[in-house]
């Protein structure tokens, strides 16, 4: 069972289709307990790093997340709260990755949005898939480059498109949005 | 390097596609579902959905279609037509849009905007803005192109940034379905009026338009209907053709 961490944060649907149109079913839920069994968990999120990271604390989610052994992959805003900490709402995240999330500077357009490419992809996450894949970004923050980071995107600058630790995968685009590409990504996500 | 988006638009009346010139003289189009997977695998990079005879009894019937729309296709849809509320706005999200557009409604309130980011977030909030010369000055029509306002475009532009939109989407109304080009000074006006993302929409007709368009202006997005609906362009060809012509495309 793969469950999807349900918390008020938008739309959850786009994952679940995803996961459907690879044959696979998901549950939505914020239970504790069902999340610690699901063989894989989604962080979803499209919505406030605050707000949110403040919903996780409530349901007492943001302690057990990092906890978890299974592979975990957060998406969007999911990425960003897995973070040490956001600039959206000053907020500190659950720092699995050691790494910061910071609000693009003035200059380009904001949100991020649309399809850009990937570069320096690494790892299971990405096997199959063009080097230079374009895949489907809406964000106004972003996570900066650590040593974590497994895939590359520019935007005025460069940041972090993806980022693994150990069991757990965060993307910054969304793999459910970004056609062929993202579907691959997706599968090689449920394969590990 | 971020790519220009090209998004065909579905306007929907009755739960089929439909496209009219200068917004009246309807024509149907087709079945949005089949017309959307098509696109889709055609190579469109977003789609939106505008309900143009949005009501509270056709809201179900949206709220279905958007329902089969999101399990047909894996690229990002915008719906449009008839939101008044952050409820409504809900509704539609949860059927799987990933973003809702507003216009007569921001218009008419536009703490609405706000309302809707601070609930579902600024990228899920497209203002959509349909312009024309009224005495002289690029003004804001509302009620899907029938009303004229005393709002000047850009500034409502960049009223709508203020208040908390995501994108802006323009529409020329002199343009519309004309086949005869981007209204490219009222366009490139309105992205130096913001630091959002621009859809540019009216006047599509043949690749060069496309072309002149991202050559011109800072417009992030093209959206057309009538020349996809119809045959007369072909996504792949057209993207072909951008490539070819040094612009960035998927």
């Amino acid at each position: 069972m793969i469950a999807i961490v349900e918390y008020n944060a938008g739309n959850i649907r786009s994952v679940i289709n995803a996961l459907e149109r690879l044959g696979r079913e998901a549950i939505a839920t914020d239970d504790e307990a069902l999340i610690r069994q699901a063989e894989k968990v989604i962080l979803p999120g499209v919505g406030e790093a605050a707000s949110a990271m403040q919903y996780l604390r409530e349901k007492g989610l943001d302690r057990l997340l990092p906890t978890l052994e299974q592979p975990v992959l957060g998406i969007c805003l999911g990425l960003q709260l897995m973070c040490r900490f956001s600039e959206e709402g000053t907020t500190t995240g659950m720092s699995i990755f050691d790494t910061v999330v910071r609000r693009f500077p003035p200059g380009a357009r904001v949100p991020h949005m649309g399809w850009n490419n990937l570069q320096q992809q690494e790892g299971p996450l990405f096997a199959g898939v063009d080097a230079e894949a374009d895949v489907y970004f809406v964000h106004s923050y972003y996570a900066a480059c650590c040593a974590d980071t497994i895939a590359v995107c520019d935007y005025q600058l460069s940041f972090s498109a993806a980022l693994q630790k150990n069991n757990f995968y965060a993307a910054q685009f969304h793999p459910e949005k970004s056609a062929g590409a993202g579907a691959a990504i997706l599968k090689n996500f449920l394969s590990l | 390097m971020l790519k220009k988006r090209i998004i065909p638009c579905l306007d929907i009346r009755d739960g089929r596609t439909v496209k009219g010139i200068h917004f009246e003289q309807l024509r149907d189009a087709g079945d949005p579902v089949a017309l959307a997977r098509q696109y889709a695998a055609e190579g469109a990079d977003e789609l939106v959905f505008l309900d143009i005879t949005a009501t509270v009894e056709k809201r179900k019937t949206l709220c279905a279609l958007v329902s089969r729309v999101a399990k047909a296709i894996h690229i990002p849809f915008t719906v449009g037509g008839g939101i008044n509320s952050v409820a409504d706005a809900i509704q539609l999200i949860q059927s799987g849009a990933d973003k809702i557009s507003v216009n007569t409604a921001a218009v008419q309130r536009p703490g609405l905007i706000g309302e809707l980011a601070a609930r579902l977030g600024s990228q899920c909030v497209v203002v959509a803005i349909d312009t024309r010369i009224n005495a002289g000055q690029q003004c804001v029509f509302t009620h899907g192109g029938r009303q004229a306002t005393s709002l000047f475009t850009t500034a409502w532009a960049r009223q709508a940034a203020a208040y908390g939109a995501g994108e802006i989407l323009l529409t020329a109304m002199g343009k519309d379905g004309t086949g005869s080009g981007f209204d490219l000074t009222t366009i490139q006006e309105v992205c130096q009026a913001v630091s959002l993302p621009v859809i540019a929409s009216g006047g599509a007709g043949c690749p060069d338009d496309f072309k002149t368009l991202f050559e011109t202006t800072e417009a992030t997005a093209a959206l057309a209907a009538g020349v996809f609906h119809f045959g007369k362009l072909r996504l792949p060809e057209l993207k072909a053709y951008l490539k070819t012509a040094q612009i960035p495309i998927r």
